[in-house]
């Protein structure tokens, strides 16, 4: 074995970084999913009887479906009565600041490096701290109010908002969705809630950090942002997780809502844990993102730099149905050890001149298989439709796998497709040229990944790509060949 | 500086070098000649550390150490240079990124502070005059689209931005044009010092034209059948290598 593979190994094999659990006794429902549980969620959150109704009917939908196993994953059947589907740090009453909330639980932020005291004076980014299920804690809230900007739990808007909430919830992905969006809408617990009103520029980035916490609790988050016309949100979404033995089942549901001239950028840095190096744990990750570009001139962009979870099966996608409307996608998909992602995006133009670009950096380390995915679709009366598309994987060593499976559905003449795609492998050439100039394989190799990703990276906002370049040194420490 | 004796080295189990002897030392500037697949670049790689070539036989010293004992980087770190003959494109990493996380794993390495970006950034406008480079390039991914002259002198510019004791030339002069050329030995002459050496590998005298060796060595079948001073080269220029060819072959069959 070369000096190169062996680094690579080395690097690869390092522990995830964030592993630890909180001790914090859960209020939780009994393991399995019946009517009854989903009313005892609804009940617990004190939801109006309409929420409910809507529950009920995606759980009666639920049970009609399959699973789906299109996708190139594999993995032991999940018992869904095995699942606990409720679970909620003990807070007796909503805290009212930070000092309320439960020391122990702020300890866990400051582990992962997110002091929220420090964010609420210093850093300018509103966290809406998403622990377990339930939202315990939501700074600059008075801030943005003052421009008539909601940022709240999920369940806040449901108690503040409901008129907002009725309107939007399940317009962009509806109940019947799929599986895991079906099953979400039946048993979501918690998740976030965003609405800029009309001409709004939302003066800072908005953020949450999600943790999964109790054991077996599946996180069954559910986020809905709506910009109303002219209004501008960037989005950010990062997590880690403790580490732990059992599979844990996470399907969470994103909806943006984009009204004309109005522009969502959400940004994810999702870190998981994978499982160990024998593919052992790990969490599985089926989520369901849409956005609609619902008005002439608007705009959605996704990031995504995924480097966690055992499983990931996940397609941020845009409908693009106002004339003029953009929808972009950056991926970075990180996979190593036994890791297994499928992921893409699907770009649905139905309306005139939208434009979208696809920017897709997959790279597989170790024994993991990395599927990019992709649909465009040009619908019949989406005249001058472009797409541009660009999938580029890298391997690691060679007993992983890359894959590419670009779908094109298109029912318009006039629209312009470009689809590039390379394969590369990191070249022993490239690294032995950087030991020569002096810099270890080790950062060698972060510095060529970091070099391949870096169309994405510019797209994220400069905290979170520093924090994803990081990442990635971590997830691929010693991956290399 | 450096010695190499009777060096042998293989690749996948085919034995390329058969047996070098080279003494090298500060101040000296020394071509190696030969014909295609003679061994000349297959040196220049395991002298620069690379583990596709297994030494099977011989030593190398450099500085008083046993080179063959140092990892690539180390040896780079130690001031040992080579320039490509086919340098290396990283798409995505900027020139002067790369160069400046070169320059700091090596001033770590000897315990110096590392630069941050701007000092870094007026050493890299000094040295990029020694090639006449146009600063375009210090944004420009490493060697990513560059035309194969512009690689060329990339390769002497990170010599001159590195300052190595001991440079490796691997056929730094294979695809430039001649004012390319002159460019290139330019910076290379201007490089030149009594503390450092330089080695050129090379196919053709016309280099030797503008970087005037002290010594010359052919290397036929994995070994130096010849060494002399520059005039040997162009004797080679002049006759080919057929003499080298007959007279070595004769030996072995002899």
């Amino acid at each position: 074995m070369s000096e190169e593979l062996k680094t690579i190994e080395t690097l690869t094999k390092s522990e995830y970084k964030y592993g630890w659990t909180t001790d914090i006794e859960a209020d939780s429902a009994p393991p399995g999913l019946s009517e009854d549980i989903v009313r005892f969620i609804s009940a617990k959150k004190e939801e109006p009887e309409w929420l409910l109704e809507w529950r009920l009917k995606a759980y009666r939908r639920w049970l009609e479906m399959e699973e789906p196993d299109w996708q190139n994953v594999h993995y032991p059947r999940i018992d869904y009565q095995d699942i606990i589907y409720y679970s909620a740090p003990k807070v007796k009453d909503r805290p009212k600041s930070l000092d309320e909330v439960d020391p122990e639980l702020l300890a866990t932020y400051e582990k992962l490096g997110i002091p929220l005291k420090e964010q609420e004076m210093l850093a300018g980014v509103a966290v809406d701290a998403v622990f377990d299920s339930v939202s315990v804690a939501t700074t600059f809230k008075e801030k943005l109010a003052e421009q008539g900007i909601i940022f709240c739990s999920f369940s806040e808007a449901v108690h503040d908002y409901p008129e907002l909430v009725k309107k939007y919830l399940g317009s962009v992905v509806p109940h019947s969705d799929n599986f895991f969006a079906a099953l979400n809408s039946a048993v979501f617990s918690d998740g976030s809630f965003v609405f800029v009103p009309k001409g709004v520029r939302c003066p800072m980035e908005l953020s949450t950090y999600f943790r999964i916490n109790s054991a077996q609790t599946g996180q069954f988050e559910r986020t809905l942002i709506v910009a109303e016309e002219g209004a501008y949100v960037s989005y950010l979404e990062g997590c880690t997780a403790p580490m732990r033995d059992e599979n844990q089942l996470h399907a969470a549901v994103v909806e943006l809502v984009a009204l004309d001239d109005a522009q969502i950028k959400y940004s994810t840095v999702q870190n998981w844990y994978p499982g160990d190096e024998h593919g052992k744990g790990g969490i599985y990750n089926f989520v369901t993102k849409r956005g609609k570009c619902a008005g002439v001139n608007s705009k959605i962009s996704w990031t995504q730099v995924e480097t966690g979870s055992a499983i990931t099966w996940k397609y941020p996608s845009c409908i693009l149905q106002g004339d003029n409307s953009v929808g972009e996608f950056y991926s970075v998909a990180v996979t190593n050890n036994f890791q297994q992602a499928d992921t893409g995006t699907k770009m649905i133009h139905l309306g005139k001149n939208t434009k979208s670009t696809i920017i897709s950096k997959g790279i597989s380390a170790g024994k993991s298989q990395n599927t990019y995915r992709g649909l465009v679709k040009i619908g019949k009366n989406a005249e001058n439709a472009r797409n541009f598309s660009q999938c580029d994987s890298m391997l690691m060593g060679d007993k992983c796998g890359a894959h590419t499976f670009p779908y094109l559905e298109i029912k318009n003449e006039t629209a312009q497709i470009e689809h590039e795609a390379t394969t590369s492998k990191i070249g022993e050439d490239q690294i032995f040229y950087c030991n020569q100039r002096g810099i270890s394989t080790e950062d060698a190799v972060n510095m060529i990944v970091n070099g391949f990703c870096k169309e994405v990276f510019r797209e994220l906002p400069m905290e979170f790509a520093v924090e994803a370049q990081k990442l990635l040194g971590i997830s691929l420490e010693g991956s290399v060949g | 500086m450096l010695e190499i004796k009777n060096l042998h080295a293989s690749v996948e189990g085919k034995e390329i070098l058969n047996g070098i002897d080279l003494t090298v030392n500060a101040g000296e500037v020394h071509a190696i000649m030969g014909p295609n697949g003679s061994g000349k670049s297959t040196l220049a790689q395991v002298l620069a550390g690379h583990e596709g070539f297994e030494v099977t036989d011989g030593s190398v010293t450099y500085e008083g150490k046993d080179m063959l004992e140092l990892s690539a980087e180390d040896r780079a770190c130690e001031g040992v240079f080579l320039a490509f003959q086919y340098p290396v494109e990283i798409p995505g990493v900027s020139n002067t990124y790369f160069l400046r996380a070169a320059v700091n794993a090596q001033r770590k390495y000897h315990g110096e502070e590392e630069y941050d970006a701007v000092d870094f950034l007026s050493l890299v406008k000094e040295k990029m005059k020694i090639v006449e480079m146009d600063e375009k390039f210090l944004n420009r991914a490493v060697n990513q689209g560059f035309s194969g002259g512009e690689k060329k002198r990339n390769e002497i510019f990170h010599m001159a931005v590195l300052n190595p004791k001991l440079s490796i030339l691997d056929e730094t002069d294979s695809g430039l044009d001649i004012d390319a050329l002159r460019i290139v030995a330019g910076g290379v002459n201007k490089l030149r010092s009594k503390d450092n050496a330089i080695v050129l590998v090379t196919h053709y005298q016309r280099l030797l034209n503008y970087i005037e060796p002290d010594f010359v060595h052919v290397l036929y079948g994995g070994k130096i059948v010849k060494s002399g001073g520059k005039e040997l080269a162009l004797e080679l220029e002049d006759q080919g290598y057929d003499n080298i060819r007959e007279a070595s072959d004769s030996a072995v069959a002899v």
